[in-house]
């Protein structure tokens, strides 16, 4: 069995061979090379793939090469050739190996036949068996073959790799490859064709293309015949495809300049309907087109236009009779004669009555006489009419209407109808004869009276007559002229003619009435009449009936102005009209402004616009359904003529044979259509209510005619109208007036109500999901609204509790006291009522521009988001990282000079309570006041020689120690025992004590410091008014031990401590300078009881010989915060401003140049007033006149005025804007305001110095610099006597240039009323400054010859006005702060009986006003001398403490800080003296004299 | 604790900052911060935390951290819900440490198991020169603050690159919200809620 199916098998193996073997050798040959060819692509080696660049033919050398040599390893693998393995691999298996096997079944089943029919079915499960096994048998040996597991190594994974991947080569491919075989490239060109111009295409890319190509599936067929890639000859388009760019510069056409037009904004668009909100509420206008007539149209033949005529006459005439006016002013003529007879003519009113009853039928009469002249007008007309269209169709042979005109007779009783004509006109003349007599009457009435005082003129005449014989000539000549004007002698009226009368009415009669027994014409039209046919008709005829029935006709409907929907088209009908009948169901959600439809007529494809019909918008009781169409009547002046029959539009043209009686008729007809509301599906009107504002405005319902004639404004007022309706005495019957009727009792019954708002936002209602009061009065939302509206109170809540009853009354309570506080200030706070006014202007300017920083606060620039290095500058005075800076690295350390490194930043975000800390380094003092022995003796002269002249004759002299000699020599008691006390928001801390008037502490004080509202934000911080106190004292010990013998072995003393001098520091300059270091004047009262300020001598080197020059005590500190704390960014909000824009580039530019060049110098341009405005400074500096006292008080010493009038400047009380504007932002105000205000920080204080020097003549400039202890600040400069001086205006004192210890540290730039200049000079102190400010290359000017001064005016004013102030209102605050301190001093002695010394008192207020006279100076010894005579027995500690009065709670806090209080001696006994002295302006310095005196004894 | 007039509702949060995606560089840590509103206080918990240091595993593209988060808040108002914020930080070629993204999401409202992928992004230097000169110094520009990126202001002025996810798992357990009047959770267990109010009623 086996062998017979192997001998099958190997029959259709052989059978196979056959069937290859038939095909051609050529073929199989060129498959080969193909299958090669693709081989290739696919399975090349890699070695092969490498070599790809070689050139073809190569290649394919080498192919065969490798062909050959994989055909050997085959072979002796006993693997099958090449071609088998080709056949094997490339034949189409899927169908031969089942014709196999059917052969093979066939042949078994062949042999199992032969075999017998038995075996059969066994034979058949067994051979299929052994099929099976066969077939896997053979597969094994056949198809597969076992290997060992195949390691593909590395490089060979590479090459597979590589194998997938292609790179196409560069060179160019031969052109055999491209074209099919032994087909040689046919060159167009050649035989003489023309081929365009390739565009040029780089030659490697068009390789690269085409090995590409090649290696694709069909790569020839993108070849043409001349071996290039097929293409168009030139695929470059002739125009470009892109709009051309058109560039500025380019000198463009102006006709195709873009014009620039603003975007305009639909006027309806946020017009919603009010009520629009609530779901139920759509509305939908029904607009119903039904049709069109054409009452004109170019296409209307001569007979149409006379049809037309007819048609409309007939329309009127019928339109007529309907009304039948006639008729109705018949009845009411004589209803009105009837009712006339009925009154009887008795009382006053009633006459009248007849008489106004006789007047109105006159006036009917006459209506109706007008009315039926009319219709008897009309009648013939039409008559006319028709007998032209018909004489028209005669003449021209053809009918182009369907109109026929019947006139119906109506036969009338001819008696009857003479009879009431004949009664009408008796009537009439009756009527007419009594008005005739009446009128006769009232004639002759008159007549009679003009005849009588003709009769009476006469007489008098006579009687002058008489009297003017006697009279001379002149007078005659007068006289004659006054009687010149001799009335006339009144006729008699006629008697009036009846006869005549009843003539003339008959005459009428004829004329426009109907004669009696005349039948009746009624014209009938019909539309019956036969038309011509067309092919009856003259050519002219044809072609424009041809023209009608290419017309064709459609609506636009616009709703607002934007098109809705249209109509289909239709076309023109012979007889001119168009039927539509469509209806659109417009669901509106804007409020219907317009409705317009537009009447198009299209010719084929074109299409023109003949007219617009604006439709009324209806009143909301216009319904579908009971809505009358409405005919609206439209015209267009389109000019069109014709060349056939039509008569055209807008063009002359005659009936007249000869062209005479031209008329021009334009394009019109009339649009039936229907505008109205919608019926919803349960009979609700879709309409908005009727009280839409805008419903009666719009309205041009015929209906409410009468209500716009009143004007709009009567609309709403309906007693108005009613009004109106009443005087006009309407005729609530006439038709007319119905709707005016029913109005008027809608009103009166008062169901119409129209709204007295007009709502802004109508849905904004539907999103409430509460009401405004119910928001308004729950807390909870309103503790949420004011944290987010960040009110101060509520900034930092935490946790807003979740239920409104959570939420306690008392939360707002301080928020509320606040407000409240606002309105009503507390007067004793302020003691007078200048300042509390002014307090409170102040806070409101305060809100305000907080307010404004607020917004300007969540502006962010980059730099506050992102934290991003510098680009490090090469050299340059800024950080010069890769410049110089590179060789600083290779300097040496110097260990002795250490730096102070700078601390990481924090920023103030994530900080909470107690974790910032202020550090006070006290180092070291100078110049601490001694004690002063109590010699029972003054001394001699304790004056010093110092003068007040000292600074501008530069002393040389120093100080002489001239009391040395007065110490008991060999004396225990130290000099001084000096300590600090440092006092912080409520924390106090003090350094060990020294010895000694120049101790060195070097101890370090370390305050906690709290954040007000626990807001540790950087405006929070800034806005911190709280000031570090750095106090001295001196501490003395008492020996308190009484009994002697105790001495040995017990220490009992009593510590008291005097107060020396203080320095006070606000904390928003620490924190906006990060770090304060220097030594600073401690200001020292100008008389210390007890204590001289005298200097030991040569304890300090030479050193302290510069120092010596200048008088007062100091005190070196360093103060910072730890951690170290970013300063808040100043407001970058560009502010409005009125100046010009170029100034405020150009001082952009100026100070971004500035502090690109020195970024230490302050450099100041512009700033903002009061107003929140961006100001040129030098608007700041005009000249203005200080009080005329100041100037009066030294009339001989300029100098000494000098030092008045900014001791006046001085007075005024200093309030830094940083802490009163948290946004750190310098307000700038102008002096008036600054005076008025009286608080103003160191700028505004400069520029009024500034101000006053200039008026005083002097040469003054204000400096924007950097000081210590303020930071940046204003000083002003002036020049006299070839020196500079440099004046603090917050003090009043004046350094000269030179002065060593002139807290000036940086001068930024010098501000005149007309410059400014900027400091580039290399240094910035002003030792080592020139100030000459004409030199460019030191001072940098701001206006120069490039930018001249464009002439800026200046915002002060013209002058000041000092109110002079009261000396009284100055006692009072005297002893209102004299009481205060008293209360105070007791309160803080709560232990201790206070006693109070009324001599000492007494001797200290008369001290007092001497101390102020002379400014604090040269009269402290003689005082001291005069107090000691008075006191000897007392050991006095005590000083005047000056201040500029603003406030209470300063002088309280003041007197507080110097601890005098704390003297707790048994016997110690107290001196308080107040002095107030008024400057004009209401400048006020106040002294408080306080004084401790303990007995000696 | 248990009282039927809760004044606060509870948010607990847990879960991990499981991995991150950063195609192009390795050894990165991560730090979080949570932001919430002023009504929000955390009650147990790490509010901020830094993460080990964790390279790529080799032939995975993710870095794993698996860094646990477990902060419980309490609140009175859902307005300022918190959200949690993450900054990737790492070494650069130089070896400096920069930063390689910043990213915020909410904290999942619903109850259950969240997983969030938060895209992250790095500020963009301003210029090309500051691009090399923070390239070459190996200091990036970096937010001042990274809570500003869980805010939308001051954003605008902001121009950032994207770079990387990173994979947040999350575990939500809420109390009291809905006795307080939230309801955060789906249709289903509102409509139960609701036959709930009705069987009292």
């Amino acid at each position: 069995m086996t062998e017979k199916l192997r001998a099958a098998k190997s029959k259709a193996a052989s059978l196979l061979e056959q069937e290859s073997i038939i095909e051609p050798a050529s073929r199989l040959q060129s498959l080969r090379d193909r299958d090669t060819l693709t081989r290739f692509d696919r399975d090349t080696d890699p070695d092969l793939q490498a070599d790809e660049d070689s050139s073809f033919a190569a290649r394919l050398k080498f192919r065969d090469a490798a062909r050959r040599a994989a055909k050997d390893k085959r072979a002796e693998a006993g693997l099958p050739t090449a071609e088998e393995a080709y056949n094997f691999f490339t034949f189409n298996f899927d169908p031969e190996p089942q014709q196999q096997r059917r052969k093979k079944r066939q042949s078994r089943r062949r042999e199992a036949e032969e075999d017998g029919e038995g075996e059969s079915g066994e034979e058949d499960e067994e051979g299929e068996e052994e099929e099976d096994l066969f077939i896997i048998d053979q597969s094994a040996q056949d198809f597969l073959e076992v290997r060992r597991a195949e390691y593909i190594g590395y490089s060979r994974r590479l090459q597979r790799e590589r194998e997938t991947l292609f790179v196409p080569s560069m060179r160019p491919v031969p052109a055999s490859s491209k074209l099919p075989e032994n087909v040689r490239p046919r060159y167009l060109e050649e035989e003489g064709l023309y081929v365009g111009e390739r565009p040029h295409v780089c030659l490697t890319n068009q390789n690269i293309l085409e090995n590409r190509i090649l290696k694709q599936a069909e790569g020839r067929k993108w070849f043409g015949d001349d071996g290039c890639i097929i293409a168009l000859p030139d695929p470059i388009k002739e125009s470009s495809s892109r709009p051309p760019l058109f560039h500025l510069e380019d000198e463009l056409d102006p006709a195709l300049q873009a014009v620039y037009r603003k975007a305009l904004k639909t006027k309806h668009v946020n017009l919603y309907i009010a009520g629009m909100g609530d779901p139920q509420a759509d509305y939908q206008l029904d607009v119903d087109v039904s049709g069109l007539i054409f009452s004109h149209h170019p296409l209307f033949s001569r007979e149409h236009v006379l049809a037309a005529r007819l048609a409309q006459m007939y329309d009127q005439h019928l339109t007529r009779q309907h009304k039948n006016l006639t008729r109705l002013l018949t009845d009411k003529v004589t209803q009105k004669c009837a009712s006339k007879t009925k009154l009887p003519a008795l009382s006053q009113v009633t006459q009248q009555r007849i008489a106004e009853y006789k007047h109105e039928v006159r006036h009917t009469r006459q209506l109706r006489d007008v009315e039926q002249e009319k219709d008897r007008a009309l009648l013939k007309s039409i008559i006319r009419v028709w007998k032209e269209l018909k004489a028209l169709r005669d003449f021209q042979r053809f009918t182009n209407t369907p109109f026929k005109l019947f006139i119906r007779r109506e036969k009338v009783d001819g008696e009857q109808d003479e009879q009431e004509f004949e009664n009408d006109i008796m009537a009439e003349v009756s009527e007419l004869e009594a008005e005739a007599e009446e009128d006769y009457q009232r004639k002759m009435s008159e007549y009679r009276r003009q005849h009588e005082e003709w009769k009476s003129w006469k007489r008098k005449q006579k009687k002058q007559k008489k009297k003017r014989q006697q009279e001379e000539e002149e007078e005659d000549e007068e006289r004659e002229e006054e009687l010149g004007e001799e009335p006339e002698k009144p006729e008699p009226p006629e008697k009036p003619d009846t006869g005549d009368l009843e003539e003339q009415v008959r005459e009428k009669a004829a004329r426009i009435r109907r004669k009696p027994g005349e039948p009746v014409l009624i014209p009938e039209l019909t539309v019956s009449g036969p038309i011509t046919p067309n092919e009856q008709c003259p050519r002219a005829e044809f072609a424009r009936r041809e023209d009608v029935a290419k017309r064709a006709l459609f609506i636009k409907v616009l709703y607002n102005d934007k098109e809705v929907s249209r109509t289909d088209s239709r076309t023109l009908n012979m007889d001119f009209r168009v039927h539509f009948g469509q209806i659109f169901n417009l669901k509106i959600v804007n409020w219907p402004e317009s409705i317009k439809l537009q009447v198009f007529e299209s010719v084929g494809s074109s299409t023109s616009q003949l007219t617009e019909v604006c439709v009324p918008v209806p009143e909301s009781s216009v319904l579908t359904g009971s809505a009358p169409f409405e005919e609206m009547e439209f015209s267009s002046n389109q000019r069109v003529t014709f060349n056939h029959e039509g008569v055209g539009s807008g063009v002359p043209f005659s009936f007249e044979a000869d062209g005479t009686n031209t008329q021009t008729l334009l394009t019109s007809g009339k649009l039936s259509c229907c505008v109205s509301w919608a019926v919803g599906e349960d009979d609700v009107p879709l309409a908005p209510p009727s009280s839409q504002p805008g419903g009666g405005m719009y309205s041009g319902h015929r209906q409410m005619d009468a209500i716009a004639c009143i004007g709009a404004s009567g609309l709403n007022d309906m007693k108005k109208l009613g009004k109106w309706a009443a005087e006009s005495r309407l005729d609530p019957n006439d038709p007319n007036n119905a709707s005016i009727m029913q109005l008027l009792s809608v009103v009166s019954s008062g169901d119409v109500a129209v709204p007295e708002y007009f709502r802004l936002e109508q849905l904004q209602e539907e999103f409430n999901f509460l009401s405004d009061e119910e928001l308004q009065r729950s807390r909870r939302f309103r503790l949420l609204r004011l944290r987010s509206q960040e009110v101060p109170e509520f900034r930092h809540f935490k946790c807003v509790p979740s239920m409104e009853r959570e939420v306690s009354e008392k939360v707002f309570q301080d928020y509320e006291k606040r407000l409240k506080e606002g309105e009503i200030i507390d007067t004793k706070e302020h003691i007078d009522a200048h300042r509390a006014l002014v307090a409170k202007y102040l806070q409101r300017v305060r809100e305000s521009v907080i307010n404004r920083f607020l917004i300007a606060k969540h502006h962010f620039i980059l730099s506050d988001v992102v934290s991003e290095d510098e680009v490090p500058s090469i050299g340059g005075p800024g950080a010069g990282v890769l410049g110089w800076n590179l060789f600083k690295l290779a300097e040496p350390k110097r260990p002795l000079k250490p730096c102070r490194k700078e601390r990481k930043k924090v920023t103030a975000q994530n900080l909470s309570d107690g974790d910032i800390k202020l550090l006070v380094n006290i180092v070291r003092g100078y110049d601490i006041p001694i004690r002063r022995p109590y010699a029972s003796k003054p001394p001699a002269s304790a004056k010093s020689g110092r003068s007040f002249t000292e600074p501008f004759t530069a002393p040389v002299s120093s100080q002489t120690p001239q009391q040395g000699s007065e110490w008991p020599f060999g004396q225990v008691t130290p000099l001084v025992r000096p300590f600090v006390e440092v006092s912080f928001q409520r924390s106090v801390l003090q350094t060990s004590t020294a010895e000694g008037p120049n101790p060195c502490w070097n101890e370090e004080i370390v305050l906690p410091f709290s954040a007000p509202n626990g807001d540790y934000s950087s405006t929070s911080l800034q806005s911190v008014r709280d000031e570090v106190f750095i106090n001295i004292f001196d501490e003395l010990l008492y020996d308190v031990v009484e009994d002697e013998r105790e001495r040995g072995n017990t220490i009992h003393t009593r510590i008291e401590r005097h107060w020396l001098g203080s320095i006070k520091i606000p904390f928003s300059t620490i924190y906006l300078q990060s770090r304060i270091d220097g030594t600073f004047k401690v200001s020292t009262p100008p008389v210390l009881l007890g204590y001289s300020k005298e200097r030991s001598l040569g304890s300090e080197g030479g050193y302290d010989a510069v120092r010596s020059l200048s008088e007062g005590t100091f005190l070196s500190l360093f103060i910072t915060i730890e951690p170290q704390l970013v300063p808040g960014d100043t407001v970058r909000e560009k502010f409005d401003s009125q100046e010009g824009e170029r100034l405020l580039i150009a001082s952009e530019v100026f100070e971004k140049e500035a502090s690109g060049r020195f970024p230490k110098r302050p450099c100041l341009t512009t700033v903002i007033d009061i107003n929140g405005k961006t100001v040129f400074v030098t608007r700041f500096i005009r000249p203005l006149n200080p009080p005329q006292e100041l100037l009066d008080a030294f009339p001989n010493s300029p100098q000494e005025t000098a030092e008045v009038v900014a001791r006046y400047v001085s007075l005024v009380p200093s309030l830094p804007d940083s802490v009163s504007f948290a946004g750190v932002c310098d307000l700038w105000s102008t002096c008036d305001q600054f005076l008025t205000l009286l608080a103003g920080d160191e700028e505004e204080h400069a520029v009024l110095l500034c101000n006053y020097f200039l008026s005083m003549g002097k040469r003054a400039w204000l400096i924007i610099g950097i000081a210590i202890p303020e930071g940046p600040t204003a000083y002003v400069l002036t020049y006299e006597q070839n020196r500079y001086l440099i004046w603090n205006p917050s003090t009043g004192q004046h350094y000269g240039q030179y002065d060593t210890f002139c807290p000036l540290q940086t001068i930024g730039c010098l501000i005149s009323s007309d410059n400014v200049w900027f400091n580039i000079q290399p240094y910035a102190a002003p030792v080592r400054m020139s100030f000459d400010v004409s030199k460019p290359n030191l001072w940098k000017a701001f206006f120069s010859r490039a930018f001249p001064d464009p002439g800026l005016s200046s915002v002060q004013p013209e002058g000041l006005v000092y109110r002079h102030t009261d000396r009284a209102v100055a006692v009072e605050l005297q002893d209102r702060i004299e009481k205060v301190l008293r209360e105070k001093i007791m309160e803080w002695r709560p232990r201790h009986p206070t006693r109070w010394n009324r001599y000492c008192i007494s001797t200290l207020r008369q001290f007092l006003p001497k101390l102020e006279l002379s400014g604090g100076r040269e009269v402290a010894e003689e005082h001291r001398l005069e107090l000691q005579s008075l006191l000897g027995e007392y050991r006095i500690s005590g000083f005047p403490l000056h201040l500029p009065f603003s406030e209470i709670r300063p002088i309280i806090e003041a007197v507080h800080s110097t601890g005098v209080h704390k003297v707790e001696a048994p016997n110690v006994e107290f001196a308080l003296a107040v002095y107030v002295h008024p400057y004009p302006g209401n400048v006020l310095s106040v002294w408080v004299y306080i004084a401790s005196l303990v007995s000696a004894h | 604790m248990t009282s039927n007039n809760p004044a606060v509702f509870l948010l607990m949060v847990n879960g991990q900052i499981e991995a991150a995606d950063f195609p192009e560089y390795d050894d990165l840590y991560c730090k979080y911060c949570f932001v919430y509103g002023h009504d929000w206080a955390p009650t147990s918990g790490l509010e901020e935390g830094i993460s080990q240091i964790t390279s790529k595993g080799r032939g995975s593209q993710s870095l794993v951290w698996n860094f646990p988060l477990d902060i419980t808040f309490k609140s009175t108002n859902p307005f300022g819900w918190p959200q949690i914020v993450v900054s990737v930080y790492g070494p650069d070629t130089f070896g400096n440490d920069v930063v390689r993204g910043y990213g915020a999401v909410h904290i999942p409202f619903t109850p259950g198991k969240h997983t969030k992928t938060i895209p992250m992004f790095v500020p963009e230097s301003t210029s090309r020169l500051q691009k090399f000169t923070s390239w070459l110094m190996g200091r990036r520009p970096e937010f001042t603050d990274p809570k500003v990126v869980a805010q939308g202001e001051g954003r605008e002025v902001t121009r950032v690159r994207s770079q990387g996810f990173v994979t947040l798992q999350f575990n939500i357990v809420t109390k009291d919200m809905k006795k307080l009047g939230y309801e955060t959770t789906s249709e289903h267990s509102a409509a139960t809620g609701l036959t709930r109010t009705s069987q009292q009623l």
